[in-house]
């Protein structure tokens, strides 16, 4: 029983990666790929780190923490890659299918 | 009080932390873990200029809460626009005005902006008045303000800055 919920959860996590991956590459602009694979990390990994949470919890003494570690430091440092990635682009002017935000005082970098 | 502990929901945490990555609770490790959580915030302290004070922790639960449902049904959303094809996205950037002050609240109310799947934080002004966020398919952009707005950033002012 527990082995099939295990089994489910890794599954979802696996699929769930995939198809982050899969936007990483057939997405058009910078913009959009990157919303691909920050995605991925948030609902796949987290369904892998509970299955690792479940197997370890039970097949070993003592509940396992380590996964609760993993997402918070994952919850802190993606969104501020992704963050970052997004304003340096912004800032390099990349080709965006969305039209760019209106250049005024308090938006991004007019020419340096 | 403030010279001995400048961040007493630091050390909590660090120290809380602590016991996560050594995964045992022993007395040593508690001691050492407090230890650390109280001289950490020494060293660091140029980073936290402001003393952190959650003033409704019921709040915070309830905006994890929702937090963590719109990871899920995000998900699926973006899953969903991946797998129907890049074709028929329709991104945009969009200016969510913010009254948020704190760098706290803003900080995460961008992480929370990113980490919800479909939208990324891109920019933050100067002035720290407006938030740039990408979207990865926008029918209305007013109304995802208005979502970010009364989904994230209203429980983060009561949560962080209280209700001024």
């Amino acid at each position: 029983m527990i082995d099939l919920l295990l089994s489910i959860l890794i599954l979802t996590g696996a699929i769930f990666t995939f198809i982050g991956s899969l936007g990483l590459a057939r997405l058009q602009d910078f913009y959009t790929r990157l919303h691909g694979p920050t995605k991925a990390t948030t609902l796949g990994v987290g369904c892998l780190l509970i299955a690792s949470a479940l197997y370890f919890s039970i097949r070993e003494e003592g509940i396992s923490l380590h996964e609760v570690l993993v997402t918070l430091f994952l919850f802190i440092t993606a969104p501020v890659s992704a963050h970052l990635l997004a304003k340096a682009a912004l800032h390099l002017k990349l080709k965006s299918l969305a039209p760019p935000p209106a250049q005024g005082s308090d938006t991004p970098p007019g020419t340096h | 009080m403030r010279r001995l502990l400048p961040h007493p929901l630091l050390t909590v945490t660090l120290a809380i932390l602590w016991l996560l990555l050594v995964n045992q609770l022993s007395a040593g490790h508690v001691v050492l873990g407090a230890l650390l959580g109280w001289l950490i915030p020494f060293a660091t302290s140029d980073f936290w200029p402001e003393q952190i004070r959650i003033r409704h922790p019921l709040a915070l639960l309830r905006y994890l809460a929702v937090f963590l449902y719109d990871i899920v049904r995000g998900s699926f959303q973006v899953a969903a626009l991946i797998l129907r094809g890049p074709t028929r996205l329709r991104p945009a950037f969009i200016q969510v005005p913010l009254v948020l002050r704190t760098d706290l609240a803003i900080s995460l109310l961008a992480n929370t902006i990113s980490l919800t799947p479909g939208t990324v934080s891109a920019w933050l002004s100067e002035d720290r008045r407006t938030l740039i966020v990408h979207t990865l398919d926008t029918g209305d952009a007013a109304a995802l303000v208005t979502e970010i707005k009364q989904r994230y950033e209203a429980p983060l002012k009561q949560i962080f800055e209280g209700s001024e």
